[in-house]
């Protein structure tokens, strides 16, 4: 095989691309460990109010947040496309994040990456960490790890 | 070959030998005159300096060494153990324990020469005995060789071709040839160990050219408990016979030089040596029986420094995380269970019959087995207290010097089992909170007369289980707890108010004792005082699924009380619902469930209570505490599970009551904050389902 073709793909990343409300999202796909249909949830008393609670996923015990309460957004509406994406994280393990829909993956160049300013006066922007163009498309990439980070310790 | 795939069993018995030491040393110090334990230490140091100097850890071993020497005199009675010599001692202990620290972390004994103690050492030596040490030594060496009454049983090697070409060969070059037979102490647990290390320490001066038997059987531990063989080396034999013996749990080694030509007429005469041999053998088995029976002493010693338990006990090592495997599928196991005992009740309205009957039986066959299995794997995971609580009588006596407070340490239950990876964290804490009591909890010789209370002070640590439940009890009978001088530095600090002061229950006040850097020591000591004691043991045990409590009278004593689950994995809950949601309680805080009409319901300081049989019982209605829905309607009739806690109760109000259940105990995971800590856990049920485990322990 080619050197220079590998070389080209290293530098294109794939994600995941998810709707909340309006607007669409990439979550970077090397972070995606499984996607899931909606299923009961568990509330957690107690619990951080962005946190749906808990499922059973085969056996093992995860987490599930709510990126919309997250976000600021209106309540999630769960309907049949709701999907429950598995987020796999090297120290802090695993976690599921609710989407309305789940749409397509993309291979994004660096180049159809716009990085964005952090601007620390809207905490909704914290989560993002780039736009991402494709064809006509906007999609907005979540910085996974903002994600997980506790908002500020109360 | 490399000394590394020993060092496991190098630290392991360095460990042992310090602890024994440790303890042999206490026990010098209150009778100084036990020879048996002064024989015992001796034993212990002359180990040490043999296994360190095997694994080549010089530093270790010239401070064994120097050890050994006192203990030489001590024995001979040449000098009498003083309070000093002990000091000394002990310190040397610490400074070895440093070594195996280091050894432990990166396989080197580190650079710190410990001359300082080494000097105090031999100045004490010096003081106690005059010169009269080499002399001794020496003499001991001339006496040893000639107690040597083993036979010679490296004549018995037979040569290959090959073999006695290479023996002619080195002497044909000026080298010596050494035939040399290693007994080994019966006791010995790894024969083969030990060879290799007789090898390895013998390979310095020469090589090894005939083993008997050869190298494979002995690497196997196929031998008896000598083996013989045949060193070619430029070296004087007695310096070889020294390193050889230096071996621990050697018996004896006996060795000499060699000509080719009398080992080849031996081996012609060899016929006529075997029968004598066979002769002369019986006689060593006759003597070393003799030797065994002549000494009961010193291995009777032994066992009792090891309490009793039998030297060779019939064990395996198990990386704990194969255990964790096992633990997880045992859970898995149970949860499958669960599963199918759930359909079995699900289909038990429809048809019936001899099926499901059968099927039933199976389930509880199942049942049976999967329970019995859990226990068993538990059970492993067990080990005593002992080994953390049984270094603490030594850090009492340093801390009674340190603090110049007499004190005496009480223990039991240290035979009381808990998992394994709670007694490896358990250690810390509770460390913490015997200083704590030695250093603010016991008050002062003069203070304590005053009172009326025995001069020394004393420090009880007992451990026993209660339920589910390990308990812990640190306890003093010093001044207690000054609730009041607590509350006048929290406010001070500026968390309450004056006012709220005033309302504040003895128990809130002394919970600021665990809030962190709040100490209350009036001076910093390096004992404790910096603030960084009680919140943590507060937050090391609440790590563990345990929970701290303190019970104090001001004057009279405080104790400490630390509650540990058993099992971290897996328990009997009962299960009940609220609202639909489902939790699971330990079975092994409830005491009773009862059924109680909405207006038996009484208040206490605007707070719900029930009188049960005598008893007012605080009420927790769960839904409120869960922040659930509120019912539309209030019932008539209510179901209250009473919980436990040492002595205290409290009455839970659930909707219903779903069974009892066998559950795996799963973490939330990080991200979930659990804050209130009400939520211990969670657990799948048979049917998928997820259920919230509650800790109880947190309500009181």
């Amino acid at each position: 095989m080619a050197n220079n073709i590998s070389v080209a793909e290293n530098d294109r990343k794939q994600f995941i691309v998810v709707k909340i409300g309006s607007e669409q999202y990439g979550i970077d796909i090397s972070y995606v460990d499984n996607i899931v249909r909606m299923q009961k949830i568990t509330r957690v008393p107690k619990a951080q109010p962005y946190f749906k609670g808990i499922i059973n996923l085969r056996g093992e015990i995860v987490p599930v947040m709510s990126i919309r309460t997250k976000m600021d957004l209106e309540p999630d509406e769960f309907t049949d496309v709701t999907r429950i994406i598995i987020l796999k994280l090297e120290e802090h393990g695993v976690l599921g994040i609710v989407v309305d829909e789940v749409k397509e993956v993309v291979t994004l160049a660096p180049e159809e990456i716009d990085k964005v300013a952090y601007d620390a006066k809207n905490s909704k922007s914290n989560f993002i960490n780039g736009v991402g163009k494709h064809g006509e498309e906007l999609i907005s990439l979540f910085d996974t790890n903002s994600i997980i980070d506790e908002p500020e310790m109360v | 070959m490399d000394v590394s795939q020993y060092l496991e069993i190098f630290i392991d018995e360095t460990n042992g030998h310090l602890q024994n030491l440790s303890d042999c040393i206490m026990t010098l110090e209150k009778e100084p005159e036990n020879m048996d334990t002064i024989n015992e230490i001796f034993r212990a140091a002359h180990s040490l300096k043999g296994m360190a100097g095997t694994m080549g850890f010089k530093r270790m071993q010239r401070l064994t060494h120097d050890m050994e020497n006192v203990f030489q005199e001590v024995r001979s009675g040449n000098m009498n153990v003083t309070s000093g010599l002990v000091d000394v001692l002990f310190q040397c202990l610490d400074a070895i324990e440093a070594y195996l620290d280091n050894v432990k972390e990166s396989s080197d004994e580190g650079t710190d020469d410990n001359e300082a103690i080494i000097q105090e050492l031999n100045e004490i030596l010096n003081a106690g005995t005059g010169k009269t040490a080499p002399e001794k030594t020496e003499k001991v060496q001339v006496e040893k060789p000639t107690d040597g009454v083993h036979q010679k049983k490296y004549l018995d090697i037979e040569f290959s071709e090959k073999e006695k070409d290479e023996l002619r060969e080195a002497e044909e070059k000026g080298m010596n040839i050494y035939g040399i037979t290693v007994y080994i102490q019966e006791e010995c647990l790894l024969k083969a160990a030990r060879a290799f290390l007789v090898f390895k320490a013998v390979e310095d001066f020469g090589n090894i050219v005939v083993y008997n038997p050869n190298s494979q059987d002995i690497e196997d531990e196929k031998f008896g408990f000598d083996f013989s063989f045949y060193l070619v080396s430029g070296e004087e034999i007695e310096k070889i016979m020294e390193v050889s013996k230096a071996v621990s749990e050697i018996e004896d080694v006996i060795g000499e030089r060699v000509k080719y030509s009398e080992l080849t007429a031996a081996a012609e005469k060899k016929e006529a040596a075997a029968a004598e041999a066979e002769k002369a053998s019986k006689t060593v088995e006759a003597k070393a029986g003799e030797k065994t029976a002549t000494q009961p002493a010193a291995p009777a010693a032994t066992k009792k420094a090891a309490g009793g338990k039998p030297v060779t006990n019939r064990t395996v090592r198990v990386d704990i995380e194969k255990l964790d495997a096992l633990m997880n599928q045992v859970s898995e196991l149970i949860i499958a269970k669960n599963s199918l005992v759930s359909i079995g009740s699900s289909s038990d309205g429809g048809t019936g019959g001899a099926n499901s009957q059968a099927f039933h039986e199976q389930i509880e066959y199942l049942e049976r087995i999967t329970t019995g299995l859990h226990e068993s794997v538990m059970k492993v995971r067990m080990v005593p207290i002992e080994s953390v609580v049984q270094k603490f009588p030594r850090m009492i006596r340093d801390l009674s010097k340190k603090l110049d407070k007499k004190m005496e340490l009480f223990m039991t239950g240290e035979d009381t089992e808990l998992d394994r990876t709670v007694v490896d964290q358990i250690g810390d804490p509770l460390q913490h909170l015997l200083r704590n009591s030695a250093d603010h909890g016991l008050e002062n010789a003069e203070i304590r007369k005053k009172r009326g209370k025995p001069e020394v002070g004393s420090i009880h640590l007992n451990a026993f289980q209660e339920g589910n439940n390990v308990i812990i009890e640190v306890s003093d009978d010093g001044n207690g707890i000054d609730t009041e001088t607590v509350k006048n530095k929290a406010i001070e600090r500026g968390l309450i108010t004056p006012e709220q002061g005033e309302t504040m229950s003895q128990k809130e006040i002394i919970d600021f004792l665990f809030m962190p850097s709040f100490s209350m020591a009036k001076k910093i000591s390096d004992i404790s005082g910096r603030g960084v004691g009680l919140d943590v043991v507060k937050s090391n045990i609440e790590a563990l699924g345990g929970d701290v409590e303190v019970k104090s009278v001001l004057g009279e004593g405080s104790k400490f009380i630390v509650r540990l689950p058993l099992t971290l994995a897996i328990i009997q809950a009962l299960m009940v619902e609220v609202r639909g949601e489902k939790y699971a309680i330990s079975l092994g805080s409830i005491e009773t469930i009862e059924e109680i009409l909405a207006e038996e319901i009484k208040f206490v300081q605007a707070k719900e209570v029930i009188h049960i049989r005598g008893t007012v019982i605080p009420l927790i209605r769960l839904d409120k505490l869960l922040d659930c829905e509120p019912e539309e309607k209030e019932r008539e009739s209510l179901t209250v599970i009473i919980v436990r806690k040492g002595d205290k109760r409290a009455g839970i109000i659930v909707d219903e009551l779903n069974g009892q259940q066998e559950i795996v105990i799963k973490s939330l995971g990080k991200y979930i904050n659990n804050s209130s800590k009400i939520i211990s856990g969670a657990t799948v049920l048979g049917d998928g389902e997820v259920a919230l485990i509650l800790d109880v322990n947190t309500l009181f």
